[in-house]
């Protein structure tokens, strides 16, 4: 008796408190940047496609939500010719922008993808792709790599020495 | 047995002439190491396997040493986890990666990359280095191989296997200091016939498949299963991978018997046929308005049942189908009603060479016994081009003779670079008598030239100097016995040797000759062993079964009791005269079974879409009678099924059966071993349905396969169950026991830190030797041990040229002859242009310049072709390329004519690459274009066919 009385005054107490619901969707909290939500693919700072198709998010992927094929352009650049996420079985944990190596798969504080079919959460490469380069400024995986693409040339990356003449005897 | 001790702890070693670093991985050890390579041994250049050595129990400091570098000795005393080795491999992957590029993500070679694994191995996690990196321009390698040479740690295994191992010439290492290049002279394809093996053996990516390239999918990622390769009659074992229902990429099985740890070209790259899209996806039924619309298979079964249920039905099987195709095919028929998918030439060739096989006292040599043999004489047979590993064999038993040199001199039998320097230029001998010359040339002793009938000849009379009981050959010029003596010389200094032969050279009497050879050494105390090739992957194991060829079910049909005609996994326009084709195909009804859309499939009534060796599981016989079993590598997810199982459902449907005959491949393998003695062991060839690890199915997909739930959703978001496996214990899904599996199922190479193709090492009972478990596949024949060898005395006589007209030989190639392999893109690319081939000293006289085009007729058949001389093809002798696309079939040999077209060639020399059904022919020779006055090809007098002394090697070089 005396228990079920103090859980009332504790309960009536609650009228003065400040309120921590807020009223959703009518108001919307700003959620931290690391927020583990709705998952893009991003493009480089030239605006190219970030993603090399390297399959390495989807091996991480503890669900196999991931599916994607690789293709390569004339220059030899690498993309994705389908990247589909299938997001009614995503858990979010985010271990694909773990593993990828470009920064192109980033998971985003976008969590309002409520659907009334399962099939609208099957997400394909022109849903996931945004306009710019999300969380990480700057970062283009083919200035680093070695690999020669359409308007880079061999030995022109990050800390590279022009291709050397095999047929020289200069030490 | 000998002890080792590592990490103070001993461990028993089989005493032997080793080094450390392989004993070490035998004994299940991870040691780093790059250069060494359990087929082309220890060089010592990466210093990665680097271990500490201890003179004693007392001994604290020891002292590093190369493990590859090092024979193992009994009592040594070593450790590997030494802090002070450890740290020194660390630090050379650490100087490797100085100048490697940033590439793992856009890397073919990333997750199975040995230099991924080695780096995890060793620790080397961070870049300290921060100058810049050396870069290299690629070449273009044509069409197999790509080219990405900053990736590249020098570690010279390429080179060794190129230069030393697979006799290529067109490659090599350039420049100096941490400037070395390897590469060809300059852009151009790789002409080595074996080079799509640099894939497996480059530890990185420099060299990685390019049929590939254009949808590269991760090692993870693929869905493989053990397979046998189809494009030739030796039956080297493969790995199969698929990615999204396409057949991705061919690795070789590792198979100690066969084809050990490498693959021909035409085998690695002849796959993409499967993807092609001329494939069969739904079967048709030509309706009254001759279009055939699809329709589904119970509609496809009806029909053809209603058809044969008439009982007028012939079968035509395959030697490139399963054993199990061609058995349902005959069941369907009966026994009597079936018909081989060969010309009868071709058969009786392919079932002498059966006979030799079991009524002589020689056993079929596999392909590591033919590498093994010390001694060789090619008999008639242009092995790079019909049976290719064979060739790299062969080339790995004239390397006998400088390790034995080695040997004498205590080098060890693995110091790969002081056998090479010891033994200088020798090589063991190697006798090639052949009509025009080969890609073996530069191995042989010496060659001999002529036409088949003189080959056979000087078969015998090597026979004759061996055995003088074996029969003589009359009017042998002398200098040809010495030449047979020479060789018979040569053969019996050997303690292995070997004799090889094949259906390739087209005479029925090089098989005989070569038999003679072989019995008569078998006399003479040698263990003499035979290689007979044979033209397809199943032409042994076909050949089995009874039944006529083409030529009898051209007579069944004409004896009018025939009014339909079966046609199982074959071409017949690639198999007979065009005329004799379209006679077949104009009986009443006209069913056809095939992969891919041909002229003999245009004809048929009703066309069944037959699986691929990639979309079902079955049983190949290769040319030494090893039956071996492909296993289904996906499930198709159109019309497409297994040959047997459309015949089972005829079978039924057609009431020759009130049920299934067999609902599985056992069943139908116990059918077929119960049917026929020959066939008993079928079922022990590889593990039966039933058997399971752990009480589990084996999985064809890697533990890591992506994807899963992503795949299929774009269809419907609802996951469809795995396909379910009757047939085998392999399962289409990653769930199951994937340990270590009987070598036959071994579908995937890979062990915990080990994700390269190196990882078979772990998969070995030693490295280099058997697997663990039975060996796969089981042995069809056996040669009649102590029997007196029941000599051939059919000499035929010497080749006489004819005035006026041309000996037509058959030339095979690699690239292209194979029906199914040409249909792939990458080898489409690489084959020949057709041409007829003549004599230097002819063309000359005849006034003929190289790519002259000339009319050459044949029978009914005349074409136009291109002149292609050769300075060794016999005068009166003339090659046609045998089995390229879009060339005509041609009875070879055959005699025909050659002439320069007096009219003016229409659209240049491409007007020969007309597909058969459209061909020009016309109704005799006679009719065709007036040829000129100049066309007659006698033999110039005081000339004998060539006979020249083998060109003795070129220097090679060697690395640093
Ligand atoms: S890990 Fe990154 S680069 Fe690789 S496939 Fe995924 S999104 Fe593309
Ligand atoms: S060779 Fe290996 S380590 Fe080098 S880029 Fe390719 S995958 Fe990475
Ligand atoms: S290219 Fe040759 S030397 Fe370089 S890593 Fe590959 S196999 Fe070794
Ligand atoms: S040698 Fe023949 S069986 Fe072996 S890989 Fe080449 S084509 Fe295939
Ligand atoms: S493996 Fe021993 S030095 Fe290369």
């Amino acid at each position: 008796m005396f228990s079920i009385l103090q859980s009332l005054w504790g309960v009536f107490q609650h009228t003065w408190r400040r309120r921590v619901t807020v009223q959703y969707p009518d108001r919307k909290r700003t959620l931290p940047p690391r927020w583990r939500g709705r998952i893009i693919l991003s493009r480089d700072p030239d605006g190219a496609e970030r993603c090399v198709a390297c399959q390495l998010c989807a091996v991480a992927c503890p669900v196999g939500c991931i599916a994607l094929e690789a293709a390569e352009d004339e220059h030899g650049r690498r993309y994705p010719e389908f990247f589909r996420i299938n997001f009614s079985r995503c858990i979010f944990c985010g271990y694909c922008e773990e593993a990828c190596p470009t920064c192109a798969i980033q998971l985003t504080p976008d969590n309002e993808m409520g659907e009334y079919h399962r099939a609208g959460l099957v997400y394909e490469k022109n849903d996931l792709l945004i306009a710019g380069q999300g969380k990480h400024h700057g970062y283009n995986f083919y200035r680093v790599a070695g690999l020669q693409i359409g308007g880079k040339d061999k030995g022109a990356a990050e800390n590279e020495r022009p291709p050397s003449d095999v047929r020289s005897l200069m030490p | 047995m000998i002890t080792v001790y590592v990490e103070n702890q001993p461990y028993p070693v089989e005493p032997g002439d080793r080094n450390l670093l392989a004993v070490c991985l035998s004994l299940g050890f991870d040691l780093p190491y790059f250069c060494w390579h359990p087929a082309l041994h220890s060089v010592g250049a990466c210093r990665q396997c680097a271990v500490k050595l201890f003179k004693d129990e007392s001994d604290t400091q020891g002292r590093l040493i190369m493990a590859c570098m090092t024979p193992v000795k009994d009592g040594m005393r070593i450790s590997i986890a030494d802090p002070e080795a450890a740290a020194f491999r660390a630090g050379v992957v650490e100087w490797l990666m100085v100048n490697h590029p940033h590439d793992c993500p856009v890397c073919d070679e990333g997750g199975e990359c040995h230099l991924q694994d080695m780096t995890v191995m060793t620790g080397h996690v961070r870049r300290r280095y921060r100058f810049t990196k050396r870069t290299h321009r690629n070449q273009d390698l044509g069409p197999f191989i790509n080219h990405e040479m900053n990736r590249c740690i020098q570690c010279y295994r390429c080179l060794r296997f190129y230069r030393d191992y697979a006799g290529g010439r067109d490659f090599d290492v350039m420049g100096w200091h941490d400037d070395v290049y390897f590469g060809r002279h300059a852009d151009g394809a790789l002409e080595n016939e074996f080079s799509g093996n640099l894939v497996e053996v480059c530890p990185t990516g420099v060299f990685t498949d390019k049929t590939m390239k254009p949808h590269p999918v991760r090692k993870w990622n693929l869905q493989t299963a053990p397979s046998i390769c189809v494009h030739c009659g030796l039956g080297c074992n493969t790995l199969a991978g698929e990615r999204y229902g396409k057949l991705r990429r061919i690795l070789s099985r590792y198979n100690p018997n066969v084809n050990g740890y490498f693959l021909c070209d035409r085998g690695r790259f002849g796959y993409e046929f499967v993807n092609s899209p001329r494939r069969l996806r739904q079967p048709c039924l030509r309706g009254a308005d001759g279009d055939r619309p699809a329709v589904g298979p119970a509609a496809a079964v009806a029909r053809v049942a209603g058809i044969i249920r008439g009982g007028k039905a012939i079968g035509i099987g395959s030697p490139r189908g399963s054993l199990e195709g061609n058995f349902a095919l005959r069941e369907l028929v009966g026994p009597d009603r079936f018909f081989h998918g060969v010309p009868d030439r071709e058969l009786e060739l392919v079932r002498l060479a059966l006979a030799l096989a079991r009524q002589g006292t020689a056993p079929l040599a596999s392909l590591q016994e033919a590498a093994a043999c010390d001694a060789v004489f090619v008999l008639g047979e242009d092995v790079t081009n019909t049976a290719p590993m064979l060739a790299l064999a062969l080339r790995q038993a004239v390397r006998h003779k400088p390790a034995e040199l080695a040997t004498r001199q205590r080098i060890h039998a693995w110091d790969s670079l002081a056998i090479r320097d010891a033994g200088q230029q020798a090589q063991g001998p190697c006798f090639i008598a052949t009509a025009d010359q080969t890609r073996l040339d530069d191995i042989a002793t010496a060659t001999y030239r002529a036409a088949p009938d003189d080959l056979a000849r000087l078969g015998f009379a090597v026979a004759h100097a061996l055995d003088p009981s074996s029969p003589d050959v009359p009017n042998l010029p002398p200098d040809l016995a010495a030449w047979a003596q020479r060789a018979a010389d040569g053969l019996k200094a050997g303690q292995r040797p070997l004799v090889v032969a094949g259906t390739g050279g087209a005479s029925a009497a090089l098989l005989p000759a070569a038999a003679n050879i072989a019995w008569a050494l078998i006399k003479a105390g040698r263990p003499a062993q035979l290689c007979l090739t044979v033209p397809e992957c199943n032409s042994l194991g076909s050949a089995l079964l009874d039944g006529g060829g083409l030529e009898s079910a051209l007579a069944a049909l004409r004896q009018g009791d025939v009014d339909t005609v079966v046609v199982l996994e074959n071409d017949l326009y690639r198999r007979l005269p065009a005329a004799a084709a379209a006679e077949l195909l104009a009986a009443r009804h006209v069913i056809v079974l095939d992969h891919l859309a041909t002229a003999t499939t245009a004809a048929a009534e009703v066309v069944l879409p037959a699986a691929t060796f990639a979309e079902s599981s079955g049983t190949l016989v290769n040319n030494e009678g090893r039956a071996q079993r492909f296993f289904q590598v996906f499930v198709p997810e159109d019309g497409i099924r297994a040959s047997w199982r459309w015949l089972a459902d005829l079978i039924v449907a057609a009431g020759r059966a009130p049920a299934a005959p067999w609902r599985n491949l056992d069943e139908l393998l116990s059918a077929l071993s119960a049917a026929m003695p020959v066939f008993k062991d079928l079922r022990a060839v590889a593990p039966p349905a039933d058997f399971r690890m752990d009480g589990q199915k084996i999985p064809r997909q890697p533990p890591r396969y992506s994807g899963r739930t992503a795949m299929t959703v774009h269809r419907d978001i609802h996951e469809p169950q795995p396909p379910d496996d009757a047939d085998t214990p392999l399962a289409f899904s990653m769930e199951g026991q994937p340990g270590h599996p009987p070598p036959a199922l071994i579908q995937r190479y890979w062990a915990p830190g080990w994700n390269s193709a190196q990882a078979l090492n772990k998969f070995q009972q030693e490295v280099g030797g058997p697997l663990q478990g039975d060996a796969p596949g089981r042995r069809l024949l056996a040669a009649a041990a102590g029997a007196a060898p029941p000599y051939f005395a059919d000499v035929p006589p010497a080749f006489a040229a004819r005035a006026g007209e041309w000996l037509f030989l058959p030339a095979h190639h690699i690239y292209g002859a194979e029906e199914l392999s040409s249909v792939s893109a990458g080898v489409a690319q690489r084959a020949p242009r057709p041409t007829v081939t003549v004599n230097d000293g002819e063309a000359e006289r005849l006034g003929w310049a190289e790519g002259r085009e000339v009319q050459v007729s044949v029978g009914d058949t005349v074409q136009r072709l291109p002149v292609k001389r050769s300075a060794q093809l016999p005068a009166g002798v003339a090659a046609l390329p045998a089995g390229l696309s879009g060339q005509p079939w041609l009875p070879l040999p055959a005699w025909g004519k050659i002439s320069t077209p007096s009219i003016p060639p229409v659209g240049g020399a491409s007007a020969t690459l007309r597909s058969m059904p459209s061909l020009r022919s016309t109704s005799s020779p006679a009719s065709a274009p007036s040829a000129h006055s100049a066309n007659q090809a006698p033999v110039p007098p005081g000339r004998r066919p060539g006979l020249q002394a083998g060109s003795s090697p070129s220097v090679r070089e060697v690395p640093a």
